[in-house]
């Protein structure tokens, strides 16, 4: 089976005002992979995922999405093209119910008709959710909620998803759990992107990663192939 | 106590009318974070709009109604995309100044073309009375108000709890990064969102006309009317917000009739004052 190019960055320049955030940053998904992006604090992960999704726009450089160009695209235009993101720190709409914060995921029209089937499915991944029903999104402890925030993002049936930090702040033994439920939604066919601190789960979890310092790429392979000594060089940048 | 029951019920009717005043103002204020210092302007703005309908198309003042709403509903969906949206997002006082603006160019529009005059919209209703004892009588107009106003509320809980639309809105006043995400067009959103808070005045701009008399200048008085119920309220609570309505209206009635018609106002102010030190978020609200 071939399989095409999910997500294509080529060249990427982003800045805030003067800064400078990315560097000619250039990364490559395969249809159907989980592909990891790690890097410490402040070494431009976010940024690159929030212009993938179109909440930033680049200088400089083009983002190809199963072949279109979606650079400078708005978030509305990227979703209803099938990507979708778990942004950091959930970010759930605190005064929805649980209810209504997965709704709202399936708010691009392409998705809206879908949704009752693509509900039962995320419910069926997730039950607690479906215990929590009628809660707030904010009465939820962080796991739920990163649950939800997962949950939330598969409701326009995504070609992609982009997480952002998803086991920010979690116990481990939740996060193992969230990443077992992320290699389900994977084998159903959805290309995953994964941003993360913790290393070593996400080059577990990924076919490929790559490892930014500075808002450059500084390595990248197959996680099998990448020795543990080059990768926390590159992490740290010493 | 015979006499009091009359402000009481005046001021309960009443404080349905201040719910459709207000409840626009505070929805805006919820959701896109700003004061619309226009809103009582554009309420007053639709009471012409619907006396030139009733004036020069002999229109009655209640179809006229169902012009002057879907319209003003156009207006502010445009003030919104055209004005306030190219300010927003930018610092906090550049949209207050646009609708500062746009509020003292409504008044001297109105002023140009309608002169300082007094009007009012003639209705059968002006002075019927339903009488329920020798003493206690219910103003027709008054109860006509009550009703819409209950309605309007009613009808505008269920869009923000029911819809796409309305559930966006909420969202995105919620968290307007993660209603981006969602593939929320916020701008478009906010613009649905004054439009729908711009047709809620439209609807009290027309009662208001049939109810009392109005000038270019009182939509600053109905401004600080919807400002006072909304801040007793607590920001986007839609109940609240009708509670609020009627003890802004007691309050005004009861200091009217206890101390004299000059301390109307002043009284609600003080009733205002008495709530924001007892529960400065206001008696229902959240944020």
């Amino acid at each position: 089976m071939s399989k095409s190019i999910a997500l294509k960055v080529t060249g990427l320049n982003v800045h805030y005002k003067d800064f400078q955030a990315l560097w000619n940053v250039s990364l490559e998904t395969q249809e159907g992979e989980i592909t990891s992006v790690i890097g410490a604090n402040g070494s431009g992960k976010s940024t690159l995922l929030s212009t993938v999704s179109g909440v930033l726009s680049p200088t400089a450089g083009t983002i190809d999405f199963f072949g279109e160009k979606i650079d400078g695209l708005p978030p509305h235009e990227t979703v209803a093209r099938g990507l979708s993101m778990v942004p950091e720190g959930r970010r759930i709409f605190p005064r929805l119910t649980v209810y209504e914060n997965l709704l709202m995921g399936s708010y691009s029209p392409r998705s809206r008709a879908k949704r009752n089937r693509a509900l039962e499915k995320i419910l069926d991944l997730f039950p607690v959710l479906k215990v929590r029903h009628y809660q707030m999104g904010n009465t939820l402890s962080g796991g739920e909620q990163q649950m939800l925030a997962i949950g939330r993002a598969l409701m326009s049936e995504p070609k992609l998803v982009l997480c952002d930090e998803i086991s920010l702040g979690l116990a481990p033994v939740i996060i193992k759990g969230i990443y077992k439920e992320l290699k389900r939604i994977n084998e159903e066919g959805i290309t995953i992107v994964l941003v993360e601190q913790d290393i070593k789960r996400s080059l577990k979890a990924a076919g490929y990663a790559y490892v930014l310092l500075q808002g450059k790429v500084v390595l990248e392979g197959k996680p099998s192939s990448l020795n543990e000594e080059e990768v926390k060089k590159a992490y740290f940048g010493v | 106590m015979e006499d009091l029951l009359q402000p009481i019920l005046n001021g309960v009717l009443l404080g349905g009318l201040y719910a459709i005043i207000a409840i626009g103002l505070s929805t805006i204020m919820g959701i896109v974070k700003i004061m619309n210092f226009a809103h009582g302007d554009l309420m007053i703005l639709s009471s012409y709009l619907c006396l030139v309908f009733v004036t020069w198309l002999g229109l009655s003042p209640y179809w006229s109604f169902f012009v002057v709403v879907p319209l003003m509903y156009c207006i502010g969906y445009f003030y919104q995309w055209f004005l306030l949206n190219r300010v927003l997002g930018k610092a906090t006082d550049p949209p207050l100044i646009v609708a500062f603006g746009v509020s003292i160019m409504i008044q001297n529009i109105l002023l140009l073309f309608f002169t300082p005059d007094a009007r009012t919209l003639m209705t059968n209703l002006g002075m019927k009375t339903i009488s329920l004892t020798p003493h206690l009588k219910i103003p027709v107009n008054y109860l006509s108000d009550f009703l819409i106003g209950l309605v309007v509320i009613f009808f505008l809980y269920c869009f923000f709890q029911k819809s796409y639309l309305g559930r966006a809105i909420r969202a995105a006043a919620d968290d307007e990064i993660a209603a981006k995400l969602m593939g929320v067009n916020t701008r478009r959103i906010y613009a649905h969102a004054m439009g729908i808070s711009i047709l809620t005045a439209a609807i009290a701009g027309v009662l208001v006309g049939m109810t009392f008399t109005f000038y270019p200048y009182t939509g600053s008085t109905y401004l600080f009317i919807a400002f006072g119920v909304a801040i007793i309220a607590g920001l986007g609570s839609m109940k609240g917000t009708f509670v609020a309505g009627i003890i802004l209206a007691v309050a005004q009635l009861f200091g009217g009739h206890f101390l004299g018609p000059g301390y109307q106002v002043v009284s609600g102010h003080i009733i205002l004052l008495i709530i924001l030190l007892l529960k400065p978020k206001g008696i229902f609200g959240t944020v």
